[in-house]
């Protein structure tokens, strides 16, 4: 528990009505959708940088842990208060502060819902690219701070690409700001990047500048079925050799495939072991041309059938396709293991192959889908945990999956990051002096490990360089 | 059915939620409040720790499970289809057992079901109550409980009718004798509030060929009592317009109000032994009648009027969300057009109105961007509390909208002026 000294000088902050104490607060403000639970010992809503300033010196001089925390939809435990502590909601900070259209630029508080984002630039005109599948609900901060991406990253990129500059107050409460309003800007380190995707452990974004685009005139979205998932992985290296870059090119395997059938009636051929869901966008005029042109490129590579969407409601009805994989596969296992692995583009049939030994090896099912076009897969495994032995079996089949990644040049995680959900196998992909390299700008920020302390560093790792250790990893699936 | 299943028989639907966060999205009380304990996912979190034990109902507790409209947004959208109303619903129930009504829920229990008098003047419907609602018993209507009355005195209302629903209406109309006898449950609002509407109900079902009955001993459908808490009395207004119904062969059961149709299919089976007869929501009924191809018949009005539609939450989490828009565009005297934000709740839910009359209308006012931005000059609904909260959120905006039962419109469309 805090001090009551400690509660007073918050409430004298905030405002009393933006600090809680009560159970019934902290029990709201202890998960995210890695659906852990860590009770925080306050939860503050702030409202300004100033008084976030004000909060981190407190929490620094009084050696407390400070957690930020956006929408709570992460799914590696970055915003869970693993060591209690102040739980910092940014969602009261959600105003749009500006869109300037002649700069293309978008300046936002980080409590900003992505989607809200998206809604309002598009009214006039503009653009603003990443797409992850929470858009509607999780923060522009936490974005930030996950470097989050979706499907529109293979033409568009992700966060990271979007971000022009930041303001941030530093783990010991300084206010700092990294870039600018320009889009070139090689004044000093370039700190921005070290920001984005740092989790919430640097310190916490109060404001950020957004680069915007253009917004395309219209798109058009197909959907190819091919006999096989090397068809299917052919196809997105022919495409790109074609030097069209789509969208989105996303895929299913086959088991992904099996599982929407079970669940509901869909129209494609029975031979169908892989789908591809593509979409262009662009100038109105040329989308048809490059439509064709892809499909011309596909073709040969054992296509089972294509359907281009000519309406609205015809790609509304592709996308339900993709969709409907999640709902479906609560009908294999009722617990759900979701890994965000990504390999080289080139190199996705062959983690399809071994991702498919690895299920027949262990006998539990594993359902991929994802971003074909980016080599990120969605790897799901389904199990039933009261089954004798499984949580030990799960762990063994996560860990041989994620060797198994890095194996081939790939990476433990394509979107989601670390938090404590992958601590365990960071050190399967980074080796020792590219780890310590990150803890000293850590320590170098934090010097008291303040900032959400336990995340991204596993627990033996952090010990011999004094980062707080995270806890194990619970075995706390999703149910599907 | 889940309407009065104790919080304990919840516990698999509680472990349905993944905690994934998408309900933030669609919560309308959340979208104000961006606290985790408004929205779906808090209170899910909550009812856990309450079967284990980890909190009691205290009184932080109580407002946050006071922050719901049951409008049902986030079930249908939830990927598990979490079904948090009935879950908040359960809670409420207990906190009330254990603790009894709040000042709120004893002020429902003594208009729609408690006190005697009151249960039969509304019971029986008689004419003395309806002019007395809003001026000589100002804290003694449960639809003035619904409606606001924190926040009444500044808020628009329909003029008073002088008669109500029974008074213009008789209890039976003989109809073709090909066509189905349909029992009408009109609800406290259109019994009561918008007489006129339940008329036109009633009098267009019978000129559709219908043989109609509208039993006098209909009370509440138990709306206000499920919003705070109060199980005992739903389940006793349930047996009462079951009874109501009974003893006579029906065909369906028809309702024009969205919130009366969401209470009475969840009656629960176990307790009320609810006629046969299927209920159906009136525009379902007026398509399946055909009515939709006799008004697209009717010549178009020379000077038509825009008109867009405000779904209800309970008809839109019951899947009704096309019947009245087809109905709508159908219309000879004006022009549909689907608003933006049509979805949005319009933030009466049950009495937290009249709990919360700030917030309430801070999520009524979200309507307003995408009614403006529609042209409409009037706004359509299915549940005569949304069109009476809309109104009042049209009036403070002050835009030049009506907010009309879709029925009053199929009503002009029949007997307006010829074009
Ligand atoms: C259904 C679902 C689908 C998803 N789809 C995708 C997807 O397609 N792509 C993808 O990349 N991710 C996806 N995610 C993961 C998640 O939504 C993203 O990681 C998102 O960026 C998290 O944002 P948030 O506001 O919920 O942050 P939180 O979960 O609250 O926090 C995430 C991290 O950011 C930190 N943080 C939050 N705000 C700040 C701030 N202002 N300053 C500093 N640190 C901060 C927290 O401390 C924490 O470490 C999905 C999640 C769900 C539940
Ligand atoms: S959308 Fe459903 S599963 Fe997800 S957090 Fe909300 S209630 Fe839980
Ligand atoms: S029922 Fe409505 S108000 Fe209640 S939690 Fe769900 S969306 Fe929010």
């Amino acid at each position: 528990m805090l001090t009551e000294h400690i509660l007073q000088r918050l409430a004298s902050i905030v405002g009393p009505e933006h600090v809680a104490t009560g159970t019934v607060d902290r029990i709201t403000h202890s998960f995210d959708a890695t659906q852990q639970q860590f009770l925080p010992d306050v939860v503050v809503h702030p409202g300004t940088t100033e008084e976030i300033s004000r909060i981190v010196q407190l929490a620094n001089e009084e050696r407390v842990p400070i957690v930020p925390r956006g929408a709570g939809s992460g799914f590696t435990g970055g915003s869970l208060p693993i060591h209690g502590g102040i739980v910092l909601v940014l969602t009261r900070m959600n105003r749009i502060l500006e869109i300037d259209p002649d700069n293309l630029i978008a300046i936002v508080e980080p409590g900003v819902v992505t989607g809200h984002l998206q809604k309002e630039v598009e009214r006039l005109g503009l653009f603003y690219p990443p797409d992850p599948a929470s858009k509607d609900f999780s923060t522009l901060g936490g974005n930030i701070a996950e470097c989050a991406g979706g499907p529109r990253c293979v033409k568009y990129g992700v966060t990271r690409d979007y971000v022009l500059g930041l303001t941030v107050v530093t783990p010991t409460g300084s206010v700092i700001h990294t870039g600018g309003r320009t889009m070139k800007n090689v004044v000093g380190y370039d700190l921005t990047r070290l920001l984005v995707g740092s989790e919430g452990t640097l310190g916490i974004v109060t404001q950020i500048i957004l680069r915007l685009l253009p917004k395309p005139e219209a798109r058009k979205t197909m959907l190819v079925a091919f006999a096989s998932i090397d068809g299917a992985a052919q196809a997105v290296s022919a495409i790109i050799r074609g030097k069209i870059i789509p969208t989105t090119l996303e895929f299913m395997d086959g088991a992904a495939i099996d599982c929407v059938r079970r669940a509901a009636r869909i129209d494609l051929p029975l031979e169908c072991r892989a789908v591809l869901i593509i979409e262009v966008d662009g100038d109105r005029a040329l989308l048809a041309g490059q439509a064709q042109k892809i499909l011309d490129i596909v073709r040969p590579l054992g296509v089972l059938e294509t359907r281009t969407a000519e309406t609205a409601e015809e790609s509304e009805a592709i996308w339900r396709v993709r969709r409907s994989v999640s709902p479906s596969l609560r009908a294999l296992n009722p617990h759900k293991f979701n890994e965000d692995i990504v390999v080289p583009r080139s190199r996705v049939p062959e983690m399809i192959r071994l991702l498919e030994a690895i299920s027949a090896r262990y006998g539990v099912p594993i359902v991929n889908f994802g971003h074909a076009g980016d080599g990120n897969i969605h790897v799901n495994v389904m199990v039933d945990l009261d089954q004798p032995d499984m949580k030990d079996t799960v762990r063994r089949v996560l860990d041989e999956i994620f060797r198994t990644a890095v194996g081939l040049g790939g990476s433990v995680s394509g979107e989601h990051g670390i938090g404590t959900a992958k601590a365990p196998y960071i050190a399967m992909e980074l080796e020792q002096p590219t780890l310590a390299a990150m803890q000293a700008v850590k320590r170098a920020l934090d010097p008291n490990n303040i900032m959400n302390p336990g995340k991204i560093f596993p627990p033996d790792i952090a010990e011999h360089t004094g980062c707080a250790a995270s806890p194990p990893p619970s075995l706390d699936p999703y149910h599907a | 059915m889940l309407k009065d299943k104790a919080l304990e028989h919840f516990q698999d639907e509680i472990a349905q939620c993944v905690r994934c966060g998408a309900c933030q999205a669609h919560c309308p009380v959340y979208l104000e409040t961006g606290r985790e304990g408004s929205v779906a996912r808090g209170k899910i979190v909550l009812a856990a720790a309450l079967l284990a034990g980890e909190i009691g109902l205290d009184e932080r507790l109580r407002e946050e499970i006071g922050l719901c409209l049951l409008c049902g947004s986030c079930t249908a959208k939830c990927p598990n289809k979490v079904p948090t109303d009935a879950i908040v619903a359960a809670i409420r129930r207990r906190i009330t057992e254990n603790q009894g009504l709040s000042v709120l829920g004893r002020g429902v229990a003594a208009l729609t079901g408690g006190s005697k008098p009151l249960l039969g003047a509304l019971v029986k419907g008689a004419d003395l109550l309806a002019p007395l609602l809003f001026t000589n018993i100002p804290e003694a209507s449960s639809l003035r409980l619904r409606f606001a009355p924190a926040a009444l005195k500044d808020r628009s209302l329909p003029p008073l009718p002088k008669r109500n629903l029974f008074a213009r209406v008789p209890e039976f109309l003989e109809g073709d004798a090909t066509q189905p006898v349909v029992g009408i449950f009109a609800g406290c609002a259109l019994t009561h509030l918008y007489p006129h509407v339940g008329e036109i109900l009633v009098r267009l079902v019978h000129r559709l060929g219908c043989s109609v009955f509208l039993p006098r001993t209909q009370g509440c459908c138990g709306m206000p009592a499920t919003s705070s808490g109060n199980g005992p009395l739903v389940a006793s207004l349930a047996k009462a317009n079951a009874g109501a119904f009974a003893g006579r062969a029906l065909d369906c059961i028809l309702t024009a109000c969205a919130s009366c149709h969401a209470m009475l299919t969840g009656y629960s089976p176990a307790t009320v032994h609810w006629p046969a007869a299927e209920l159906v929501d009136i525009h379902v009924f007026l398509l399946r009648q055909g009515l939709g191809k006799q008004l697209a018949a009717r010549p178009k009005w020379p000077h038509r009027f825009r008109v867009a539609y405000h779904d209800p939450c309970h008809l839109r989490a019951a899947g009704i969300t096309r019947a009245p828009r087809d109905l709508l565009r159908a219309l000879p005297q004006a022009d549909f057009v689907d608003m933006e934000d049509s979805a949005l709740c319009c933030g009466l839910g049950g009495t937290f109105a009249a709990a919360h009359p700030d917030l309430s209308r801070a999520i009524g006012d979200r309507k307003v961007a995408g009614l403006r931005a529609s042209g409409a000059a009037v706004i359509a609904s299915g549940c005569p509390g949304c069109i009476l909260q809309l109104q009042d959120i049209i009036d403070r905006a002050g835009l030049a909208v009506r907010a009309m039962h879709t029925l009053e419109l199929i009503d002009q469309a029949l007997t307006g002026p010829p074009p």
